[in-house]
């Protein structure tokens, strides 16, 4: 189990690796995996009961990246779990391997994975499908999700919020990646309005609201979320889209901007990393 | 058929109990016995198709037999994103079940009809497309499909389809076709339902004179090439009969197969929906006349493309 000050150095790590691998690559959305950063941390290095020896175990919690995008910082956080080894993610981008791209891939390509996301609104239906198998077979497990703010335009994501509280799938804890972006407007302005906590409460799910960049606060809002017994519950994760690094925050060109030997410098000077 | 496959769906999961029934809100009384003899089997998943889709590959996933059902254009235009990807790119056991295809709701306007259904599927890889033409071979592929890997597409008609075949074909498997009625000078390929329109012109063709043979190509995809080749080597006309857009359905994929031959002499009739929409409402029985997919046409069509009169 990790301690707070050792979750945070991980995170910075992670959200180093990120930043390294969208320079060597030339892989976008650096904006969107830096803003999940810390909600991977705490999910994977702490609160999901998880085996990265045994990535099949049936009574194991499972992650669903639903805003796919964000997959090059689910493989960085994936690796240093254990799941595959860091230097495989170190390769060259090149035609014709087993890619690491921009998306997750089916799960038999890739230890950790449960689903290839990547158009936005598939990853929530799924997981609400894994949920209801935990709830019909009585089991244990958590499903944990995570969906960008974007993402809520997909009008399957509500379907899936309503059939999920109508089904009281109370181990399905969803996060929304509130950055405030999508990939080219401000996500209030395109159609999430002003109130969109109201949104998710009145579909019936147990909303908490929290600093998305805080460990602390998502650690206690999971615990909280496993109290409830009757619904499942939505963190609305207040987040900043290119958290970490002070030039990228907030800068919605960092949604297809890749950084330069430079930035990544500066990048790293911020993080901590030597 | 609709009544057929909630009995054969409600043996098969008293049997196995992987099989997940989950519903787009629709078939009222249909699975009382299911639900009654399945505590935590069925699922209404409301009139919210693209959840459905994705929640049956999420029970897939991880292990069980999830059906969805719900009429045709609902279960595969309206979700067909999920189909692609979350059944067939992660190729999970899924059966996906249309009922009311192809013209079978005509009175319910062209928002009911499903004449594409074939031809969006048929692209994606890893799926099945099985197309019964009775309620026998219905239940038939419904048990092989319950037991396959991979996604599986069954296209089931309405109510009240006859039985076709006298008896059950023996080694019926999907992706094989089967004979209907023997013959010798023309063939009917069809598939689906409609299979009962070319029996009975079948029987037209016999009293002119014409010997003819009717074969059941329930599975569109895998396309069963083998029994292309006997056919068209055996019959110099052949007609393809489909409820469905002429453009994207079984003519389409014989027709594929067909280019790619050098040898291929034959005189291929095609019968089909045209490339229209059907504004007027009325029985499917006059929406198949109008689009000319009635026992009467397709005999009068076969004999004049026999120079016959």
């Amino acid at each position: 189990m990790e301690t707070l000050p050792s979750l945070e150095n991980i995170a910075s790590k992670l959200r180093y690796r990120v930043v390294e691998h969208s320079h060597r690559t030339g892989t976008p959305h650096l904006g969107s995996c830096l803003s999940c950063i810390d909600i991977l941390t705490a999910l994977y290095f702490l609160e999901m009961n998880v085996d990265p020896s045994y990535p099949n175990d049936p009574s194991r919690d499972r992650f669903f990246l639903s805003k796919g995008h964000a997959a090059p910082a689910l493989f960085q956080t994936l690796a240093m779990r254990g799941y595959f080894d860091y230097s495989d993610l170190l390769q060259s981008k090149h035609n014709g391997t087993d890619f690491f791209g921009e998306h997750p891939p089916t799960p038999e390509h890739l230890p950790g994975i449960e689903a290839a996301t990547g158009s936005l609104g598939h990853g929530l239906p799924m997981a609400t499908g894994v949920a209801l198998f935990g709830k019909i077979k009585n089991l244990d497990f958590h499903t944990f999700v995570v969906v960008g703010d974007g993402e809520c335009n997909e009008g399957s994501i509500w379907e899936a919020l309503a059939f999920a509280s109508s089904q009281k799938l109370n181990r399905l804890i969803i996060f929304v990646d509130y950055n405030k972006w999508q990939a080219t407007d401000r996500s209030e302005d395109v159609m999430n309005g002003s109130d969109f906590f109201s949104r998710f409460k009145s579909f019936g799910c147990a909303t908490q609201e929290i600093d998305g960049n805080s460990i602390s606060a998502i650690v206690s809002a999971i615990e909280a979320a496993k109290k409830i017994t009757d619904r499942p519950s939505l963190i609305l994760s207040h987040t900043i889209k290119g958290k970490g690094i002070s030039f990228m925050e907030n800068d919605n060109n960092w949604h297809y901007r890749t950084p330069n030997k430079i930035e990544l410098e500066k990048a790293a000077f911020e993080l901590g990393i030597s | 058929m609709r009544n057929a496959f909630a009995e054969e769906i409600t043996k098969i999961s008293l049997m196995d109990d992987t099989i997940t029934l989950l519903s787009g809100d629709i078939g009222n009384r249909l699975f009382d016995s299911f639900k009654e003899q399945n505590a935590n089997r069925f699922f209404n998943c409301g009139v919210a198709e693209a959840n459905m889709m994705g929640v049956a590959a999420g029970l897939a996933a991880s292990g069980l037999r999830p059906v969805v059902y719900t009429i045709t254009p609902f279960t595969t235009t309206r979700c067909l994103e999920q189909i692609k990807i979350d059944a067939c790119y992660h190729n999970l056991p899924i059966t996906i079940v249309g009922t009311g295809s192809g013209l079978a709701y005509a009175s319910l306007g062209p928002t009911h009809h499903s004449c594409e259904d074939i031809g969006i599927l048929r692209p994606f890889p890893n799926i099945t497309i099985f197309c019964p033409a009775d309620p026998i071979e219905m239940r038939l592929g419904l048990n092989l499909a319950l037991k396959k890997d991979g996604p599986t597409y069954i296209r089931l008609g309405k109510k009240g389809e006859p039985n076709l075949h006298k008896s059950e074909p023996k080694h019926f498997v999907l992706g094989k076709s089967n004979e209907l009625r023997s013959g010798e000078t023309v063939c009917i390929i069809t598939t689906g339902t409609i299979a009962a329109n070319a029996m009975a012109a079948a029987d037209q063709l016999e009293r002119c004179g014409v010997s003819t043979h009717v074969e059941s190509f329930h599975t569109v995809k895998p396309l069963d090439t083998n029994s292309l080749e006997r056919l068209f080597n055996k019959f110099k006309t052949i007609a393809i009969l489909e409820e469905h857009f002429e453009s994207s359905g079984l003519y389409s994929a014989v027709a594929e197969w067909a280019l790619k031959k050098t040898n291929v002499k034959n005189r291929v009739i095609s019968f089909g929906v045209p490339d229209k929409f059907l504004h007027h409402i009325g029985s499917q029985n006059y929406a198949l006349n109008h689009f000319g997919l009635d026992s009467d046409s397709i005999t009068k069509r076969v004999l004049n493309s026999l120079g016959v009169a």
